[in-house]
């Protein structure tokens, strides 16, 4: 994979902030514009730039688990939050809040509006995941570089 | 009583995950849960044939008002007798039968056992749901019973009838539950016995239950499934296929038959079909020459005979079902276990086979013969008690139709003393002829514990039909539980001088010509049917209707799954189209201002100038990229107008699409290349300025939509409710994760499945090009190839 050095060095630095404003968006969503969604898709664009820059292999290796994996995970989470009022008693996705004082931090309001959003993004970010894991490879590998132009749109 | 149903499962599991260690010996160890079961409802015994039912709820689902309320009452306690009964001595005639245990003997044990705790679900649910639930788990174990010999196809098909016909019954009948659930206001028959519901939608609702009840318990046209279901072995027949399983619709009917019998399509349809099915059942039993078929066909006639006596409400032609219902579990399971020791010990179940056999088989034929006897209703067993009562019941029946029915019974129990003796004939050895006689017939002697199981069920026939008080508190108590009006009368054995003896007599007398006259009865019945032949039969037409349903399915698919894209595009396109243009040439247009804030003009520039180069160029990376500006150029809109959650999430999608694009598009080539002929593209160009035109005019529609309505916008209680209920200041986000959360667990359970597929679609495609070398034509070819390759498999 060919590497431009202002691109990798630019990502290097990008990357983890980025990543880091994902999870602002995740966190703050329930206050302030952002959300599971927005900060799924933001990772995902997290994730592109080191494409862009890395290649395939790169991607893969940033995460420990398989895509599919946090694919599935974030939509368990989510029906699991959707369904465990159910079992108590309440309707589908009744929601609960806590309020924790923590030391130093100050207080901390939480609801459980939170690990469904946890799901959403970590369904989002699978999905980029799997969509480089399907068309990431390079065509080049495949000795696919000369295709008939005989497509129609 | 739950700890009974988890004892089945356990037992049940533990034998099934053992796999062929405990071979034969697995049945022993299943009769701990029968027994522990038995001795369970010993303990109860006296409180509810007094009349005090055991109730016990378990919470499930209780957001959705789902509990698990288990109810055992009079008329429950003698279902469960037979279940766990009938269920022990199973077991024990099992581990004779099975003396050479092949793979897959001890799994039987298992699935017979959790069979008997769906069964005894069934039998003591409350809650209309929760019998639905043991109801189809009835159904599926006795698929596997059935099909237990993955090895042969015709138990393979057999089963697979039998869950076709069964399941399709269930589900009809859980919409026929639910509509008479609504209807009521409970699920719980206890209550529905109470307060029994009304309305129109109640009729519809017990017709698809009955459909359920038919199909369950083999009645006419849905009995086929019974007959192939005796490729199981023996045993599982005795248990499942005669004395259990296929009761569970007639008890259906039982329960609700007090509650819906003045409902005009009950008592026709039950006492229609419940006719059809003990005659047709009667008269193929007749014409058998295998044991076990025509036990079977047998089983199908009393099946209806119990629907006949069980479905019409009245208590006293009910109180004769619930004596039938006893006699039936007791003498077909103990002809059941004979048809397996002769089959067993001879070798062949052909009553044109069977030799004269005695010595030690002298108690076979002891059991056979009064089992047989009970079944013609030959005094003074329990058999001809129930026939009696029955009769008696139908005398003084005010129903419409109820005298026929009275004929349609005794023409039944003509047939049936026929086949009886039929029955009895060919065990004895005495329809043997030389052509099939065996040539080289041994016959072992069967073993005392083989046929021991049978000789008890026996000694009950015998016992509770010479002392009928032995079963009369539980038949009064069970009567009553049935209808709290009911004022049953005593069991005995000789209930006076009257009609029903009269009919007994007439029964004995013509069943009897009928059997002295067989030869000439089975040239006639021969005659009579040839007409027939080219009738098909039930079984012919269920096979027809899979097979239709297989090709039509195949047929559609092909047609609507076409695999052309630019088909599929134009029948999408046009949907679009001509759908909201119906509900439009209605709508007023409303002209909103054109212009809010200045920094409008310069954006929409953008996205015009935009979506003309997307169109007009011809590489594809720079179409995409156009794209891409509009996209930037709609989220600065967003800002705009005040909505910042929407054009952050528009920022990032245009940021991810535009690297995902060019991603796919190293795949095609370069630019857009136009094979189709000419005279096509104006026609495109109209479809799409069409298209464009269309959803200009509907977002118009769209946004002057509210103009005449005064009530406040739905946002408004949102914004609201947002912080004080759901603790959150970004509306836009609670929304999405509380308001309307339930939409978003369904949309990203579509962005899975959309994932799952991509990746699925890429790999195929991938996978094909370096597996033969040549390259395919990469984005059409690769799809068609998918919709094939679905096609096929």
């Amino acid at each position: 994979v060919k590497q431009l050095r202002i691109v990798d060095t630019s990502v290097r630095v990008l990357y983890h902030s980025i990543f880091v404003l994902s999870l602002y968006f995740l966190f703050a969503g329930h206050n302030q514009p952002g959300g599971g969604f927005v900060g799924g898709l933001t990772a995902g664009a997290a994730i592109s730039l080191r494409y862009v820059s890395r290649g395939v292999d790169s991607v893969r290796r940033a995460f420990p688990v398989a895509p599919w994996t946090i694919l599935g995970s974030g939509l368990v989470i989510s029906a699991t939050v959707a369904i465990v009022p159910l079992l108590l008693g309440e309707s589908v996705l009744e929601h609960d809040d806590v309020t924790v004082e923590l030391p130093l931090l100050g207080t901390l309001k939480a609801t459980t509006a939170l690990p469904f959003d946890i799901g959403v993004y970590l369904l989002v970010l699978g999905l980029t995941l799997m969509a480089f894991e399907a068309f990431g490879d390079d065509p080049d590998d495949d000795a696919a570089g000369d295709e008939p132009d005989g497509v129609t749109t | 009583m739950i700890a009974i149903l988890l004892l089945h499962l356990v037992v049940g599991t533990v034998i099934v995950a053992s796999g062929d260690r405990l071979g034969r010996r697995a049945f022993l160890v299943a009769v701990v849960a029968p027994a522990v079961t038995l001795g369970w409802a010993a303990t109860q015994w006296s409180g509810v044939i007094d009349g005090a039912a055991v109730e016990q709820q378990l919470e499930w689902v209780a957001g959705l008002d789902l509990a698990l309320d288990l109810r055992l009452d009079a008329f429950g306690l003698v279902m469960v007798s037979l279940v766990s009964g009938i269920g022990l001595l199973v077991c024990l005639y099992a581990h004779g039968y099975f003396s050479h245990p092949g793979p897959g003997t001890a799994r039987l044990a298992g699935l017979m056992t959790m069979f008997a705790g769906a069964m005894l679900g069934v039998v003591l649910s409350d809650h209309l749901l929760a019998l639905f639930v043991f109801w189809e788990l009835t159904s599926v174990t006795s698929y596997l019973l059935i099909g237990n010999d993955d090895t042969n196809p015709r138990a393979r098909a057999a089963a697979l009838q039998a869950i076709v016909i069964t399941g399709g019954g269930g589900l009809a009948m859980l919409f026929g539950l639910v509509i008479i659930g609504e209807a009521a206001d409970t699920y719980l028959l206890s209550e529905l016995l109470a307060d029994p519901p009304t309305g129109g939608a109640v009729p519809a609702g017990l017709v698809l239950v009955l459909l359920g009840a038919f199909t369950k318990s083999a009645q006419f046209p849905f009995g086929s499934w019974l007959p192939g279901a005796m490729v199981a072995p023996t045993p599982i027949s005795a248990y499942l296929h005669s004395a259990t399983m296929v009761k569970a619709g007639v008890y259906l009917v039982a329960r609700l038959a007090p509650i819906f019998a003045v409902v005009t399509v009950w008592r026709p349809l039950v006492l229609v079909v419940g006719s059809v099915t003990m005659i047709v059942g009667g008269l193929r039993a007749l014409r058998q020459h295998d044991l076990k078929l025509l036990l079977a066909y047998g089983t199908v006639s009393q099946l209806g005979f119990l629907m006949l006596l069980l479905g019409t409400g009245a208590y006293k032609i009910a109180q004769a079902g619930i004596v039938l219902l006893l006699a039936h579990g007791a003498f077909k399971a103990a002809l059941f276990m004979v048809v397996g020791i002769v089959d067993h010990e001879v070798g062949t179940r052909d009553v044109r086979a069977i030799p004269k056999l005695a010595g030690a088989w002298r108690p076979v034929q002891v059991v056979a013969v009064i089992s047989a006897a009970s079944m013609a209703g030959l005094p003074p067993l329990l058999g001809f008690i129930a026939k009696e009562k029955a009769f008696a019941g139908y005398e003084v029946a005010t129903f419409a139709g109820a005298d026929a029915v009275l004929v349609v019974t005794v023409v039944g129990s003509i047939l049936t003393f026929a086949y009886s003796a039929r029955f009895v004939l060919g065990v004895l050895g005495r329809m043997a002829d030389d052509e099939h006689r065996l040539v080289d017939a041994h016959p072992h002697d069967p073993p005392v514990a083989f046929w021991a199981p049978a000789a008890v069920l026996t000694v009950f026939t015998v016992v509770a039909g010479v002392a009928p008080v032995v079963v009369d508190a539980l038949v009064q108590a069970a009567t009553v539980a049935l209808d709290p009006a009911a004022k049953p009368s005593e069991v005995v054995l000789w209930a006076g001088f009257g009609l029903p003896v009269v009919l007994s007599i007439v029964v004995i007398g013509v069943g009897t010509l009928l059997v002295v006259a067989r030869q000439r009865v089975s040239e006639a019945q021969r005659r009579l049917s040839a007409p027939l032949a080219h009738v098909p039969s039930t079984e012919q037409a269920f096979l027809a209707g899979l097979k239709g349903t297989t090709t039509f399915a195949t047929g559609l698919t092909a047609r609507v799954q076409h695999g052309s894209l630019p088909l599929y595009l134009a029948v999408v396109i046009t949907t679009v189209l001509v759908l909201p243009v119906v509900v439009l040439v209605r709508a007023g247009i409303e002209w909103p201002d054109p212009v809010d804030a200045a920094v409008q003009i310069p954006l929409v520039g953008i996205i015009v100038a935009g979506a003309v180069g997307a169109a007009m160029m011809t590489r594809r990376i720079a179409a995409a990229l156009m794209l891409g500006a509009v996209g930037y150029a709609m989220a600065g809109l967003y800002i705009v107008q005040g909505a910042p959650d929407l054009a952050l999430t528009q920022l990032a999608i245009e940021t991810l699409f535009t690297v995902l694009f060019v991603l796919v598009l190293r795949f095609l080539p370069p630019r857009f290349v136009d094979r189709s002929p000419a005279v096509v593209r104006p026609f495109r160009l109209a479809v799409s300025l069409a298209v464009g035109a269309a959803v200009f005019v509907m977002m118009l529609v769209a946004a002057g939509g509210r103009g005449d309505v005064t009530e406040p916008s739905v946002s408004q209680e949102m914004i609201e409710r947002s912080a004080p209920e759901a603790k959150g200041n970004n509306v836009t986000n609670v929304i999405i994760v509380d308001f309307r959360g339930l939409d978003t667990l369904g949309e990203i359970a579509v962005l899975l499945v959309a994932a799952v597929g991509a990746v699925g679609l890429a790999r195929l495609g991938r996978g094909r090009r370096s597996g033969t070398g040549a390259p395919d034509a990469p984005d059409g070819g690769d799809l068609v190839g998918a919709t094939e390759a679905g096609r096929e498999s």
